[in-house]
C-alpha cells in the first residue's frame, strides 16, 4: 500500500545518522527552552533559522526545527508539574492539576502520565498527517489563484477568530501584519513601496527580525516588569509508574485529548495552546467527579498533555500540504523552506518526497526520543531552573543579535528587531495578540500576488471568487467561522475558555 | 459631574491602528491606485489601510464608552537597556568586529535587570562571547571578522 511504502521511505530518510543527530539536537533544545520560562519555541526557531542554513540540507533543518517545537511541549509540562511554572503557554493548564499531584507526592506519576499521553498523541497525529496529506494535496493541486486567495482569507479569519481577546483587535493585528508584509518591492511593477526611502529595506522587512522582535524581545521585556525569584520545589521524584487504576483513568482523556488536539491543530490560529485549554474544559465537563479537578485529577493532566502534543503536530498539515501556516511556528518553517528555495504548497509531496515523508517520520522518532530523554533527565532540567533569569536574558539578547544579523548581514535588520521589540511590547501591553500579526506578515505578499493574479485572469471580474466552486466553498467557511464567533453564545464560551488562561 | 469613562488600552490601540492605517494609506495613494483590472501598486495596501482605520475608529468609539483596566506598568529600565542592545551590535559589528560587538551587546543588556552587578555582567558577557565564537565562528563558520576595521592593527 502506498502509505506504508511512503512511511518506510520517510523512516529511511529520518533514521540516517545525520538526521537522527539533528532530531536529537532539536528535541533536546526544545525541551530546554520549554523548561526555561521567558523564551519560547517561536523565538528560538526564528533564531535558529539562519543558523540552520549553514547546515545546508532542508530536510535536516526542518527535522531539527520541528523537534524544537514539539520538544518544547514536553519541556513545558515538566516545569508546570514540578514547580507550577509553565515554561510554555500550552502547559499552563497542565500546571493546574499536575502541580497538585506533585504536592500530593505523585509528581512521578504526573510526569509519566504527561509523557505517555504526549507519546500516544504524537504517534496518532503522525499517522493522521501521513493519511491525510496525500488526499489533501490532490485537492490542493486543483487550486488556482482565486482558490489560494480565498484559502488565505480563511486562514486569516480563523487566526483572528481563535486569538485571545477582542476580535476587532486581532483583525487589526492581522491587517497590520499584512501591510508590513507588503513593505519592499511591488512584484508586478517593480516599484519600491513603504520603505521610507531606505534602500536596505527594499527587500522587505526581515522576517526573522520581526518574529524575534515581537515574540522574543517583547517577551523578555514583559518578564522584566517585576523581577521576583522563582521557588523551585525540589520535589522528590519517586514512583514513576502509574498504578492500574491510574491507567484506567487516563485512557479515555488521552484519546479524547488526542482527537480534540488533532482537530484544533489543523485550524489556523489553533494549535497546541488552544487544544490544551479546550481539552481541560471538555474533561471537566465529562468527568464523573468534576470536583477533583484543581486538586490533582489525572484526567486534568492526561487530556491537555495529549491535546497539546497532537495540536502541535497536526498544525504541520496545512503547512506541508497547502503551504498555509496555521500558527507563527509554521510560518517560520515556511520561511525556512523559502530560504532553501523550496516553494511551499501542494507540490511538495511530489517534488520533495524526502522532505515530506522524512519530516513526518522524524516526528514519531522525535516523540520516542523525548519519552526516553525526559524521565531520566528531569533532575537536570529542574537544576537548570535555578539559573537566575538575569543571567539568561543577556545570553538570549546576544544570540538574538547574532541570529538576526546572520540572515543577510544587513545592519538595518538589527534596527528592525529593536523597533519590533518595542512595538510588540507595546501591543502586548495593550492586550493585542501578536500571532495574527506574524501570520498576516507571512501571508501578505502571497495574498496580494494571488489576488492580483486572480483579477488579471478574470479580466477585472471580482465575482470569480464566488463563481469558482472551491473558492466559493472556502469563502463560505470563512463567513461561517466569522459569524459563529460573533454569535453571543459562542462569544461567552470563548471568554470562558480564555479567561482560564489569565 | 459624570466622570469620563475610558478604556485606555483600547483607546490607545485604536489610535495606533488609525495612525498605522493612515501612514500606509498616504503612501499608497502616492503609489497609484488603479482599477480592479489594472491594480496599481497602492490598490491592495489602500484597501487594507482603509479597513484598518475603520477598525481603529471602532475601537476608539467603543473605548470612550466603557470603563477599562489601566494599562499596567511598563518595564522602563528594561526598554532602555534591552532595545539598544541589538542597535549596539548593529553599530559595532563592522567597526569593532564580532568579538567586541557581541561583548558590548550582552553587557548593555545585562544592566536591564536591577539585580545585575558589574562583575557579573562582565562575566556573563565574556562567557557568551567565548561560547559564541566557538560555536558560530569556528563550528558553524560564520564569516564575521573577530576584530573590525577600527581595531585592525595589521
Amino acid at each position: 500500500m502506498d502509505l506504508l511504502s511512503n512511511l518506510i521511505f520517510g523512516l529511511s530518510t529520518a533514521t540516517s545518522v545525520v538526521n537522527l543527530g539533528f532530531c536529537f539536537a532539536g528535541v533536546l533544545l526544545g525541551t530546554l527552552i520549554g523548561v526555561l520560562p521567558g523564551i519560547g519555541p517561536t523565538a528560538t526557531i526564528a533564531l535558529l533559522l539562519p543558523i540552520t542554513i549553514q547546515i545546508g540540507d532542508p530536510v535536516s533543518s526542518i527535522i531539527m526545527l520541528s523537534g524544537v517545537y514539539y520538544g518544547a511541549q514536553y519541556g513545558g509540562s515538566t516545569t508546570a508539574i514540578l514547580i507550577n511554572l509553565p515554561g510554555e503557554a500550552s502547559s499552563a493548564v497542565t500546571a493546574i492539576d499536575g502541580y497538585q499531584m506533585a504536592r500530593n507526592g505523585r509528581a512521578g506519576v504526573a510526569l509519566a502520565v504527561a509523557a505517555i499521553g504526549s507519546f500516544f498523541a504524537g504517534t496518532v497525529s503522525t499517522l493522521l498527517i501521513a493519511i491525510f496529506a496525500v488526499p489533501l494535496t490532490e485537492v490542493a493541486l486543483r487550486f488556482g489563484a482565486a482558490e489560494y486567495c480565498s484559502l488565505m482569507v480563511v486562514g486569516l479569519v480563523c487566526a483572528t477568530a481563535l486569538a485571545h481577546g477582542s476580535i476587532v483587535k486581532a483583525l487589526g493585528m492581522a491587517l497590520i501584519g499584512l501591510l508590513l508584509g507588503l513593505v519592499g518591492v511591488d512584484i508586478y511593477a517593480g516599484t519600491p513601496r513603504f520603505n521610507l526611502g531606505i534602500v536596505e529595506l527594499s527587500d522587505g522587512l526581515n522576517f526573522v527580525a520581526v518574529a524575534v522582535g515581537v515574540f522574543g524581545i517583547a517577551e523578555i521585556l514583559r518578564n522584566l516588569e517585576n523581577e521576583h525569584g522563582r521557588d523551585v520545589l525540589a520535589a522528590k521524584i519517586t514512583g514513576l509508574m502509574p498504578t492500574r487504576t491510574d491507567f484506567r483513568r487516563m485512557l479515555a482523556p488521552i484519546v479524547r485529548g488526542t482527537a480534540l488536539g488533532s482537530l484544533l491543530g489543523i485550524l489556523p490560529g489553533g494549535g497546541a495552546t488552544l487544544a490544551a485549554f479546550a481539552s481541560y474544559a471538555v474533561e471537566k465537563q465529562v468527568s464523573k467527579n468534576p470536583d477533583e479537578f484543581g486538586k490533582g485529577a489525572i484526567a486534568g493532566v492526561a487530556g491537555p498533555e495529549s491535546a497539546n502534543n497532537a495540536g502541535a503536530q497536526t498544525s504541520f498539515i496545512p503547512m506541508l500540504t497547502l503551504g498555509i501556516p496555521a500558527n507563527p511556528v509554521m510560518a517560520l518553517m515556511i520561511g525556512a523552506m523559502i530560504i532553501y528555495g523550496i516553494v511551499p504548497g501542494p507540490n511538495i509531496v511530489a517534488e520533495q518526497p524526502a522532505l515530506f515523508w522524512g519530516v513526518i517520520a522524524s516526528m514519531w522518532i522525535g516523540n520516542l526520543m523525548l519519552v526516553i530523554l525526559n524521565l531520566p533527565l528531569i533532575g537536570l532540567w529542574v537544576r537548570l531552573l535555578t539559573v537566575p533569569y538575569y543571567v539568561l536574558f543577556p545570553t538570549i539578547m546576544g544570540f538574538c543579535a547574532i541570529g538576526v544579523y546572520s540572515v543577510s548581514s544587513n545592519v538595518y535588520d538589527l534596527y528592525t528587531v529593536a523597533f519590533f521589540g518595542l512595538a510588540g511590547y507595546i501591543l502586548i501591553k495593550l492586550r493585542c495578540e501578536p500571532a495574527p500579526l506574524l501570520l498576516g506578515f507571512v501571508l501578505g505578499p502571497l495574498l496580494e500576488e494571488n489576488l492580483r493574479r486572480a483579477l488579471l485572469l478574470s479580466h477585472g471580474d471580482p465575482t470569480v471568487f464566488v463563481t469558482r466552486p472551491i473558492s466559493a466553498a472556502l469563502l463560505l467557511i470563512a463567513l461561517i467561522v466569522m459569524a459563529a464567533v460573533l454569535v453571543p453564545a459562542v462569544r461567552r464560551e470563548r471568554e470562558v475558555v480564555f479567561a482560564k488562561e489569565d | 459631574m459624570k466622570a469620563v469613562r475610558i478604556d485606555p488600552a483600547n483607546c490607545l490601540c485604536g489610535a495606533i491602528f488609525i495612525g498605522t492605517g493612515a501612514f500606509f494609506a498616504v503612501q499608497a495613494s502616492a503609489l497609484g491606485i488603479g482599477s480592479a483590472l489594472q491594480m496599481g501598486s497602492g490598490f491592495f495596501p489602500m484597501l487594507l489601510a482603509v479597513v484598518l482605520i475603520g477598525l481603529g475608529l471602532l475601537l476608539v468609539v467603543r473605548a470612550l464608552r466603557t470603563e477599562g483596566e489601566p494599562i499596567g506598568q511598563f518595564a522602563v529600565r528594561g526598554m532602555l537597556l534591552i532595545l539598544p542592545s541589538p542597535i549596539v551590535f548593529g553599530f559595532t559589528i563592522n567597526t569593532l568586529g564580532f568579538m567586541p560587538a557581541l561583548f558590548l551587546t550582552c553587557f548593555v543588556a545585562c544592566f536591564a535587570s536591577v539585580r545585575m552587578s558589574v562583575a557579573m555582567a562582565v562575566l556573563v558577557s565574556a562567557v557568551v562571547t567565548a561560547f559564541s565564537i566557538v560555536v558560530f565562528s569556528y563550528a558553524l563558520g560564520l564569516p564575521y571578522p573577530l576584530l573590525g576595521t577600527w581595531l585592525d592593527y595589521r
